[in-house]
């Protein structure tokens, strides 16, 4: 099976975020990026498909500057056969543009499985997939927690509140993936040296223009110090009388 | 017409900009295969070293169930060559790996270390072809562990008066005879490389020789030493040796003289000498994030200079000891690394970490002394460090003698 993940550089969590000069984007200076977490659950899955059938191919694909070769080698470091660079600098902000230019080069590839992460956990969107799918004139099947097959049909499962959904489609298809498929494995060693001799091909991205602009980002505002009233049963009246008259919640 | 100067080289990623806890942007000195093989041993540590040693810690056991994912992450031998199973890494790389083995504890890194630096190593360098193919790729594996018989009873700065015997028999097998003490992984191991004098009287340690000892071996017997107080999720045993008769091919052929264990020492302490840092780092980072979250009088106790200074020392201790390491490790990619460069590592960067992990332990206040928190153990576990693979005093010595040319050692 010949499976397509197309993955995200992402700025890690964990941090405080500053606010870039331009007002637009993220300060990126001493931020440390990777795979972006949804899209890491798919590279897992993808090479645990690949495993299971002891054949195919995993073909790793992003969009960005050069600096997104670093995230296609740690795919490629956790087992990925090689990856393609669709080059574009600068922010891309426009789903539907990055869709565009990754259908194209996705168009005439023979996928028979095209996965992505539900969503990035920078920018959050969670369209890229399902316009892709839309392009390419292919089913779609988004937030998938399992993932089987019977001959050329795709079984999947959707996680929903208290219940779940079981899909089937046929192959070829593209899929975003939940978390809860797959943990993703560390890359071995042996990966991590392996990588620097797959191949990583960068080609221009096919982008049309942009018809989405992001005009600002903002954080939120500081929250106000709590305020405390007293303390065990005694301070209780006077907690509910605020939360009433005050924050007017009860 | 001024003299063009020549552009220095040496930092691999000039384009990193610092990361926050990175302030002397030490990620620009390691090139990315290095930072990646950082990263993925941070990851193995945080997520399944950090939630269960605490606890190993108080029962005192080395947890086992590490060992098969460690090892198909390719940790052990990691800079041994690929063809016998081995990663295949730079010494930076193997020494990163340690670094952050240590970060989540000594013990952990004490595994590795014997396993690679101490059993793979000398099978490596002093092995036949058939012992290395029959061994490396499965201790790359964790399938087989080794241990390291050096140390005895009565003998431990001054492994040449060792008295652990081999006599070499009239069809060229060997009965050897014996005892070994502090021995990392002793009653977990399969094979033991046992270090034994092959001549009667030589004093000096000439006839020293290797020899691999499988330890099911008819008259071996390794016995857990009871009550440390640390290294306690790590197995230390004493070895005996009784009439265990070997076969002739037991032995490590290009093995000869005391400079053969001395040389798998080397490997270790350069480990070693990164390892350190990993432990001083987990420490200064807990002491970092308590001070930020701890109010006392009324504000974070980071906010308090005594703290502060702490903190500051800290820091500096830690960045000047991964300049070492790092500089050595390059000198040592190139095969220019000195056993004395190695000395001047692993007592500095052990001393620091001693401090650190006692400093931290402070600044945590009553906390400090809980198992839940790491800075204690680390505190305890660094007395071990100190005084193994060579004592901070010994080391002392072999750089006083580097410098002055007097052997101090004799008196």
């Amino acid at each position: 099976m010949k499976i397509a993940v197309c993955i995200k550089r992402v700025p890690d969590m964990d941090v405080r975020f500053k606010i870039a000069p331009s007002g637009t984007a993220v300060d990126e200076t001493g931020l440390k990026f990777d795979i972006s977490d949804f899209d890491g659950y798919a590279v897992e899955a993808a090479l645990q498909i690949k495993e299971k059938l002891n054949a195919g191919e995993v073909v790793v694909i992003s969009l960005g500057g050069d600096v997104v070769q670093e995230t296609l080698r740690k795919a490629m470091s956790m087992g990925a056969d090689r990856a393609v660079q669709l080059k574009a600098d600068g922010t891309h902000v426009d789903s539907f543009a990055i869709a565009s230019a990754l259908a194209a080069e996705l168009k005439d590839g023979g996928y028979d499985l095209i996965m992505f992460g539900r969503m990035s956990i920078d920018t959050a969107h969670g369209v890229t997939g399902a316009i892709v799918a839309e392009l390419l004139g292919l089913p779609c099947v988004n937030a998938i927690s399992k993932l089987e097959f019977d001959g050329r049909t795709a079984k999947m499962r959707r996680e929903l509140e208290g219940a779940y959904e079981l899909v089937e489609c046929a192959l070829p298809a593209v899929v975003t993936i939940d978390e809860g498929i797959a943990r993703p494995r560390y890359p071995s060693l042996k990966g991590i040296m392996a990588a620097k001799k797959k191949p990583l091909e960068s080609k221009p991205a096919q982008l049309p223009a942009a018809r989405l602009s992001l005009d600002a980002l903002a954080l939120p505002p500081e929250r106000a110090a709590g305020r405390i009233i007293g303390e065990g049963t005694a301070a209780v009246p006077e907690l509910v009388r605020l939360l009433k008259e005050e924050a007017k919640v009860l | 017409m001024a003299t063009e100067l020549s552009t220095p080289t040496y930092l691999p990623s000039p384009q990193l900009t610092p990361r926050e806890g990175d302030l002397f942007n030490l990620d620009a000195a390691l090139t990315e295969e290095e930072r990646a093989v950082r990263d993925s041993v941070r990851a193995f540590v945080d997520e399944k070293v950090l939630p269960l040693i605490g606890q190993c810690y108080v029962e005192g056991r080395f947890p086992k169930e590490l060992i098969a994912e460690m090892g198909a992450n390719g940790y052990f031998g990691a800079n041994l060559p690929e063809e016998y199973g081995c990663a295949g890494l730079n010494n930076v790389m193997y020494g990163l790996i340690m670094q952050e083995l240590e970060r989540g504890d000594s013990g952990i890194r004490s595994f590795a270390s014997v396993q690679g630096a101490l059993v793979m190593y000398p099978i490596y360098a002093f092995g036949s072809e058939e012992q290395k193919r029959h061994y490396l790729p499965k201790m790359a594996t964790g399938e087989v562990i080794g241990c390291f018989g050096l140390t005895e009873p009565d003998y431990g700065s001054n492994p040449a008066g060792m008295i652990t015997r081999a006599r070499q028999q009239a069809d060229g097998t060997w009965i050897l005879n014996g005892a070994k003490m502090w021995i990392t992984n002793g009653s977990t191991a399969q094979v033991a490389v046992v270090w034994a004098k092959t001549e009667d009287g030589d004093e000096s340690g000439k006839s020293i020789r290797g020899f691999l000892v499988p330890t099911n071996a008819k008259g071996f017997k390794a016995k857990d030493q009871k009550g440390k107080l640390s290294l306690r999720a790590s197995d230390t045993s004493e070895l005996v040796f009784d009439n265990v008769h070997l076969p002739a091919d037991a032995i490590l052929p290009k093995s000869g003289g005391l400079k053969s264990p001395l040389m798998c020492l080397t490997q270790a302490r350069y480990g070693i000498s990164w390892g350190a840092l990993g432990a001083a780092m987990a420490c200064y980072e807990e002491a970092l994030s308590y001070s930020k979250e701890r109010v006392m009088f009324g504000r974070p106790i980071g906010g308090f200079q005594i703290q502060q200074v702490r903190l500051a020392d800290m820091l500096t201790e830690i960045v000047k000891g991964q300049l070492v390491s790092l500089h050595l490790g390059r000198m040592k990619d190139i095969g220019t690394f000195t056993p004395q460069q190695v000395s001047f590592a692993k007592r500095n960067n052990v001393n620091i970490a001693t401090d650190i992990a006692r400093e931290a332990r402070r600044l945590l206040g009553g906390s400090g002394i809980l198992a839940e928190y790491a800075s204690m153990r680390h505190m305890a576990n660094l007395e071990s460090v100190y005084t193994y693979e060579g004592t901070h005093d010994i080391h002392s010595l072999i750089l006083g003698q580097a410098v002055t040319g007097l052997n101090a050692f004799g008196g």
